[in-house]
């Protein structure tokens, strides 16, 4: 007793404290430096894309189709493609995925097989893209015969991010605390009634999230697209959804052909002409400003649903 | 009850509040015998001392009430240690009528030291020995936490009332032949009457110490006045 | 003491019967006549102040829930071993023990929320009265004794919900809709927790905006809400602070006076406080079950005994 004393008598605690504190201070920096770094890159490639294609954003742009000359082209037909998959992804992606995620973690049972399915959903999410191309081609277009339009791109890119939305969905129902289930089921709840009133609600948040990132992922996809024989010159856009006479919404939209923001942009940018580059830059603004738009609409539904407290 | 409280302070202090008992029973004793003394010996000096002794009981009766008042609020005993310490109390309490009663003997016996003495006295000692084993008892019932010897004592009372009702008669006898004999057969009356008093409160004792270990009072006699 | 004393001192007394419902020890009795008026005088006006409802029910009324026998195992560990207790209507059932001596175990087998987890079992019987089945059948839907039998827990768990939706859980659960009968079932729960009167004005806001002992009392108006027959209460007050804690045991008496009550409490002295029975479990067999007064003041087992003197566990 008395020699350990006599040990930790000797120990000179202001130095010990100097160490760590410069330990501190080294990690801090370096993390900093490391931010820097890659924030300064991003900075600079959106800089330089800023710079490129500033100049060329305008009105006209916006409402163009695009054409042999590339004062006249513009990007109507991309935004619109990607604005409508876009739609049609979500639509299939998240009741999908949802469903799925909650079945997995609330309903089945905990055994081999949830095991490997569980194995087989998080490896889905690093497959690479243009296999979900190959197979929404062979399935979709040919042997479903649905042909090269808005709906099968919109399948293939929510197969894409299916795994995404299944494992953020898994996430955030693991991340509610079991009180708040016990608290149900004390009351008599039923197994559906917990997840449907005090469940899904508190996991809409991360659940929210997981979504955004799969479409933030998604609205960037070209190789599966192009698979799936998205044309790359489209001087028309598809037929409006709404109409002025009875059924008032149809759906032939979803068998128009199509073309996408970056598939566009890299069109573009296979072009000789210096101008096309300008355009692609230009597109590609856009484009940041589109995700940009759709991540600030996730954050303002999250803000709302943390505020409004059903 | 075999095993230590986890906090060993509590047991400390349930030592010292016992101590601090067995210490006023003992000054008690003291009180008893010495007032006895004076009495058969007919001292004046003995009497007053015994007389200014009890302050100090009181003092100790006020002390315990305060350590055990003490014990109550920080510990919140239970049970077992909930009796013991709120029978203290009681015990502490009732100590200090004996000392009062052996003071008021002492005051008796100022009185009738000046009358001329009566008859030997023969009964009153032989009260005062029985009422000195009584206290005696309950005290080591106390401290050994033995019922059996505490119901041993609580049974002697009726020799003392016994004991009280002869000496009684006897004085009464006294006073009827001689009435100039009256006053000191009073005192000496009064006297044997608290040492009949006495008796009562170390029965007194004797039922908080069974209460004490068994949770139960010691079953009784209808009460007599 | 003078007749006119002895009814000042009876009117200064609480109007519940909580201590009161005991017949006068044989003690007071043997004073004989002298105290004859005393203990008369007292008596009688405790018996008019007291509301109906607070008559002496434990002793008078039937049994709510009788166990027999009951063992439970969590896989291949046995954590309750063959306990039998009658729990008393309109009364107070007090668990007691150290940690790991099964009296939550306990009390999570009446409304079955062992099965949420894989791997336990159940045997012996938790008979309901009046109807007199067996909760922890296997037969028995898990979901009848919960709809019946109200838990508040260790930890308050409000839900992420506004404080009306938390009250009007257990009512929308059960299928009621209509507004109105919502409103009012969510004011009496309200009241039943002494909780109105805080968050009248602000039923919409967050239950999480509550301090600790408020959300544990919003707990309490969610299981009163739906009027069960039974109320467990899981150490409610362990996660809060002396004040809050006080006004839960206030609570408690007060909801005797309507409810049928277990509480588990590592708390002795609140167990002593607020119930009438008392079970002390050690390593999950029930070593004593008695009535309060007698546990804490001469229990019959020594292992009792050593708990709560503190001289082991």
């Amino acid at each position: 007793m008395a020699a350990s004393r006599a040990q930790l008598e000797r120990i000179d605690y202001p130095r010990l404290i100097g160490r760590a504190r410069q330990a501190d201070l080294l990690f801090a920096g370096a993390g900093l430096v490391v931010m820097l770094v890659a924030m300064s890159m991003l900075m600079v490639l959106i800089v330089d894309l800023a710079i490129d294609g500033m100049g060329r954003l305008s009105w006209d742009f916006l409402t163009s189709f695009p054409s042999r000359r590339p004062e006249r082209a513009g990007i109507l037909s991309a935004w619109v493609g990607t604005s409508l998959v876009m739609l049609v992804t979500a639509f299939l992606a998240v009741p999908l995925g949802v469903g799925a995620g909650l079945y997995l973690e609330e309903y089945a049972s905990k055994n081999w097989l949830t095991d490997i399915i569980e194995i087989n959903v998080t490896n889905l999410a690093g497959v690479p893209s243009i296999i979900y191309g190959l197979l929404a081609l062979g399935l979709f277009v040919y042997a479903f015969g649905l042909g090269e339009t808005i709906l099968v791109a919109g399948m293939v890119l929510a197969l894409l991010i299916l795994p995404v939305v299944i494992v953020a969905t898994r996430e955030a129902i693991r991340s509610i605390p079991q009180e708040v289930r016990e608290g149900a089921y004390a009351l008599g709840a039923d197994q559906w009634q917990t997840v449907r009133m005090y469940i899904l609600p508190a996991a809409r948040p991360g659940i929210l999230t997981g979504t955004i990132v799969g479409l933030a992922r998604a609205i960037g996809e070209t190789a599966p697209v192009i698979t799936i024989g998205a044309l790359t010159f489209i001087a028309f856009l598809p037929p409006p959804p709404i109409e002025g006479e009875f059924p008032f919404v149809n759906f032939d939209w979803l068998q128009s052909p199509f073309t996408l923001m970056p598939i566009q942009m890299f069109n573009w940018i296979s072009r000789p002409q210096a101008a096309f580059h300008v355009n692609a830059a230009a597109a590609g603004l856009v484009l940041l400003v589109m995700t940009l738009l759709m991540n600030g609409l996730a954050i303002y539904i999250r803000y709302r649903i943390r505020k409004g407290i059903r | 009850m075999a095993t230590q409280h986890i906090v060993k302070s509590y047991d400390q202090e349930i030592t010292l509040l016992t101590r601090k008992v067995l210490e006023m029973g003992g000054l008690v004793e003291h009180q008893i015998a010495k007032a006895i003394d004076a009495l058969v010996k007919r001292s004046v000096e003995d009497a007053a001392k015994v007389i200014e002794f009890d302050d100090q009981i009181d003092r100790m009766e006020e002390e315990i009430d305060q350590h055990a008042i003490r014990l109550l609020a920080t510990r919140q005993p239970m049970a077992v240690d909930l009796r013991l310490i709120t029978m203290t109390m009681k015990i502490s309490n009732d100590l200090e009528r004996i000392g009062d009663y052996a003071a008021n003997i002492a005051k008796r016996c100022k009185r009738l030291a000046a009358s001329p003495p009566i008859k030997p006295l023969y009964t009153i000692p032989r009260m005062a020995q029985i009422t000195q084993a009584m206290v005696k008892d309950v005290l080591d019932a106390y401290v050994e936490r033995d019922s059996d010897k505490a119901v041993a004592a609580w049974h002697r009372d009726d020799e003392v009332d016994d004991m009280y009702t002869s000496v009684f008669r006897e004085l009464l006898t006294y006073m009827m032949e001689d009435p100039r004999n009256i006053s000191a057969c009073l005192d000496l009356i009064f006297a044997a009457k608290h040492l009949e008093r006495m008796a009562d409160h170390a029965t007194n004792i004797a039922e908080k110490i069974h209460y004490m270990i068994h949770g139960q009072r010691i079953n009784r006699l209808p009460a007599e006045a | 003491m003078s007749n006119a004393r002895a009814q000042r001192v009876a009117d200064q007394m609480p109007p519940r019967a909580a201590w009161h419902e005991r017949p006068a020890s044989a003690g007071v009795e043997s004073l004989g006549a002298e105290a004859g008026p005393l203990v008369a005088d007292r008596r009688e006006p405790l018996a008019r102040a007291a509301s109906p409802e607070s008559a002496p029910r434990a002793e008078a009324a039937g049994h709510k829930v009788e166990v027999r026998r009951l063992s439970f195992w969590y896989g291949d560990f046995q954590a309750l071993k063959d306990i039998s207790i009658p729990i008393g209507e309109g009364a107070v059932t007090a668990l007691i023990g150290p940690s790991g001596c099964g009296k939550s175990t306990f009390l999570r087998c009446f409304n079955r929320m062992h099965d949420l987890y894989p791997g336990n079992r159940y045997d012996g019987e938790i008979v309901l009265f009046p109807d007199g089945i067996n909760i922890v059948d296997r037969r028995t839907d898990p979901m009848l004794p919960r709809l019946r039998i109200g838990m508040v827990f260790q930890k308050p768990n409000p839900f992420p919900k506004s404080i009306y939706e938390n009250v009007a859980a257990g009512l929308r659960i059960r299928g009621i809709r209509r507004k109105s009968l919502l409103d009012d079932k969510v004011e009496l729960g309200l009241r039943q927790a002494s909780l109105w009167d805080e968050v009248k004005d602000r039923l919409q806001t967050s239950a999480y905006e509550l301090s600790g002992g408020q959300q544990q009392r919003l707990c309490i108006a969610r299981a009163l809400a739906p009027d069960p027959e039974l109320l467990l209460l899981d150490e409610p007050t362990s996660a809060l602070d002396p004040i809050a804690t006080a006004r839960i045991e206030e609570l408690i008496d007060e909801l005797r006076q309507v409810y049928t009550i277990v509480i588990v409490t590592h708390n002795m002295q609140q167990a002593a406080r607020v119930s009438q029975k008392t079970a002390f479990f050690h390593l999950g067999k029930m070593i004593e079950f008695d009535d309060t007064d007698h546990i804490f003041t001469n229990p019959k087992h020594s292992m009792t005994q050593d708990y709560i003197t503190g001289r082991f566990g």
